[in-house]
């Protein structure tokens, strides 16, 4: 199975190299091959993960159930946006130019495997090496529209990610250095090797080093009040980027603190980074319901709910029981979907209203019978309704709350969902389902969809949420229970 | 209260070695001119590089040597060189703080080094290796980046604070964390590297767009 690490490591690196010389045309395919190839390469390391507790090539590539889940929600997402941007680039007014496309297949190639590399890294310097890259990387995908929102997205990205990477550089050395005071001054940085003997770590330098990932990593997750960034870029990137950002970036930074959080309850127990947490996710929850209630602009509203869904994460954590933990991570793998169908359908609307505001865009659903429809679908999945990924998983999540029992938070965080599920849900439905008057609809927006490439990749997005809602797959579950396993939790 | 041992010479030179990086940050903050800066910012990363030697001869780590190398190529040479050309295509040269004074910003930033070093102070982190004040030095050399970056108002002072933040970041590796494998620091290196020309493509932009390196204007995305 080691040759399937290598492979991950190797195709999409290829395939962003590759783009840059070919046409057009070809680096679309390749693309959509590279990324379905990468997604069944991780399928196949489920059952594989859940006989024999990891897969392992060489002494820095290794996966284990927590590096599978976010394997498997990044690789999913890395094809679905690739078939999205076949259909999404191809009518781009103006920028159909081969510059553009070759620019633009490069880095998403790059930002994918930088995203799929994270995962796989069992150094927890290199994890941070892999972050940093999807940071510079994604920088110069916000850029790459060349506006003015754009160039102001990413230059407040670029230094606020990489000022947040700082400090979690800061909290990796200071984790290297509880390390020494067992392993002596020259060590390997893996988390096996610090998991052996996270007993022995200093409490007070594991306290500041988780508290600093959380803050440094969670400026990339968009953790409040670390978030700034996030509703910019997510709104000024192109679409594809903007659905790769939410879906899979934010969880790569999510993973990065479930290391820290594994070692850290083995070194202080759980209490301490259960709290940390807690806190992280209830302001992000918060705030994030609130924006949601006010927000006119329909790829920021996206944006927000990321914030939000992040918050429901660190939640989840805070609970510290299996079934909130495997919640946890069942929302991860459903939010890529759900996040991913939602920014497509609002690429699909932007694209044929000619707007992101959502006070003018009027009978989407009218206009755009399938990806209008499909948009509604993703937004009541990322409203936790049934039948979707999402119901089941804060389910989960609000289930764990309540057996531990933390009846308060639990409550918190059920009314706070519902506050968030008010703004999306109202906005969507008026955008979507609300006829407009035949000025706004005008002459020049005929019904039709703008592309079948877009309507595929979403239906694959809300085929996943459905599957994920109804009867996620046996071997799904395994894989879960023991990521909850490794990650530590007791019950 | 445990007695205080004498600091050996290598804790007194790691010490002053981490003051003269937290001096060159304060000088950085209030440096009104941006070509200054970018020299202060060589200069810092001089120093930082001289610690490794120092570090590297005393307590034999071979692989310091390596990594003093290319940190003097990359934050000596490079970074500065691909400050300074970005600044000679513009006409921007002197800057400030568009809400506070030199003498204010330098109050914030001791009370924030104060911070640094008394919340380091009371973390008691132990070791024979380790001089324990130049660790919350180079906190505290983070933390006055972290000030530059809020209160300075243009590209170039922004990036350069970020620069100097990994340069802080540098101080506490080194003090703390000399052991890092060496494949690991390089790595960090390269991406500084890639960094540096990302932050110049996008500030080149920004100047294209803005014809200006201000950061005035960035304020339309909000809410």
């Amino acid at each position: 199975m080691g040759v399937v690490l290598v492979t991950l490591i190797v195709l999409p690196f290829a395939t962003a190299a590759i783009s840059y010389v070919v046409p057009l045309g070809v680096s679309r395919t390749l693309a959509v091959a590279s990324g379905a190839a990468s997604f069944v390469l991780c399928l196949t390391l489920i059952p594989a993960v859940v006989v024999h507790g990891h897969v392992q090539a060489g002494s820095e590539l290794r996966v284990d159930a927590l590096s599978a889940v976010f394997l498997v929600a990044t690789s999913f997402l890395y094809m679905a946006t690739a078939i999205f941007s076949a259909g999404y680039l191809h009518l781009a007014p103006g920028r159909s130019g081969a510059r553009y496309g070759r620019r633009f297949y490069a880095g998403f190639n790059l930002f994918c495997w930088a995203m799929l590399a994270a995962p796989l890294m069992s150094d927890l310097a290199l994890l941070w090496v892999a972050i940093e890259i999807t940071t510079i990387v994604s920088a110069l995908l916000v850029a790459i529209d060349d506006t003015d929102g754009a160039t102001e997205a990413a230059w407040k990205y670029v230094l606020i990610a990489s000022l947040g990477l700082g400090i979690g550089l800061l909290a990796t050395i200071l984790l290297y250095y509880a390390g020494s005071t067992v392993f002596g001054s020259a060590y390997g940085l893996s988390y096996l090797t610090l998991l052996a003997g996270a007993h022995g770590f200093p409490p007070n330098v594991m306290r500041l080093a988780f508290v600093l990932a959380v803050l440094g990593y969670g400026t990339k997750m968009g953790l409040v009040p670390v978030h700034t960034w996030l509703p910019d870029a997510h709104s000024e990137a192109p679409t594809p980027v903007s659905a790769l950002l939410s879906g899979a970036l934010l969880a790569t930074s999510f993973y990065a603190i479930l290391r820290f959080y594994q070692i850290t309850v083995r070194a202080l127990g759980g209490t301490y980074p259960r709290t940390v947490l807690l806190i992280f996710g209830i302001a992000s929850l918060l705030l994030a319901a609130l924006y949601l209630l006010r927000q006119r602009d329909l790829k920021r509203m996206l944006a927000y709910s990321s914030v939000e869904h992040m918050g429901i994460l660190a939640i989840g954590m805070s609970f510290g029981v299996t079934l909130a933990v495997v919640g946890v991570l069942l929302h991860v793998l459903a939010h890529a979907a759900a996040k991913g169908t939602a920014f497509f359908g609002a690429g699909s609307v932007v694209r044929k209203f000619g707007t992101k505001d959502m006070a003018v865009i009027r009978g989407g659903v009218g206009v755009l019978p399938w990806s209008g429809s499909m948009l509604v679908a993703a937004v009541l999945a990322l409203s936790a309704l049934p039948p979707f990924g999402l119901f089941r998983s804060e389910f989960l999540i609000v289930a764990g709350g309540l057996s531990v029992p933390r009846d308060a938070v639990a409550a918190v965080l059920v009314v706070l969902v519902t506050v968030a599920f008010l703004g999306l849900g109202w906005s969507t439905t008026q955008t979507m389902l609300t006829p407009g008057p035949v000025a706004v609809q005008g002459p020049g927006l005929p019904k039709g969809e703008v592309s079948r490439w877009i309507v595929a990749a979403m239906a694959l997005g809300v085929a996943a949420l459905v599957l994920l809602g109804v009867h996620p797959p046996a071997e799904l579950d395994r894989l879960l229970t023991h990521a909850a396993h490794e990650l530590g939790v007791a019950r | 209260m445990t007695a205080v041992p004498v600091p050996s010479t290598t804790a007194g030179v790691d010490e002053v070695v981490a003051v003269i990086v937290l001096l060159s940050e304060f000088a950085m903050l209030r440096a009104p001119l941006l070509r200054s800066q970018v020299r202060l910012y060589a200069f810092q990363s001089l120093a930082v590089v001289a610690l490794a030697v120092v570090v590297a001869a005393t307590r034999h780590v071979g692989d310091l040597y390596a990594l003093a190398a290319l940190s003097f190529v990359l934050k000596v040479v490079i970074v500065p060189a691909v400050m300074m050309r970005l600044l000679r295509g513009t006409d921007v040269d002197l800057t400030g703080s568009p809400v506070l004074g030199a003498a204010t910003m330098t109050l914030i930033a001791l009370g924030v080094t104060a911070f640094g070093f008394f919340a380091v102070g009371s973390l008691h982190v132990h070791s024979k290796l380790l001089p324990s004040a130049a660790l919350a030095i180079a906190v505290a050399v983070v933390l006055v980046a972290f000030v530059l970056i809020v209160l300075r108002s243009d590209v170039v002072s922004q990036a350069m604070g970020f620069f100097s933040l990994e340069n802080g970041v540098s101080v506490v590796s080194l003090v703390i964390a000399a052991g890092l494998p060496l494949v690991l620091e390089v790595a960090f290196l390269f991406d500084l590297l890639v960094a540096v020309v990302v932050f110049g493509i996008i500030m080149r932009v920004h100047h294209g767009r803005a014809k200006t390196l201000l950061t005035d204007d960035l304020d339309r995305l909000r809410g």
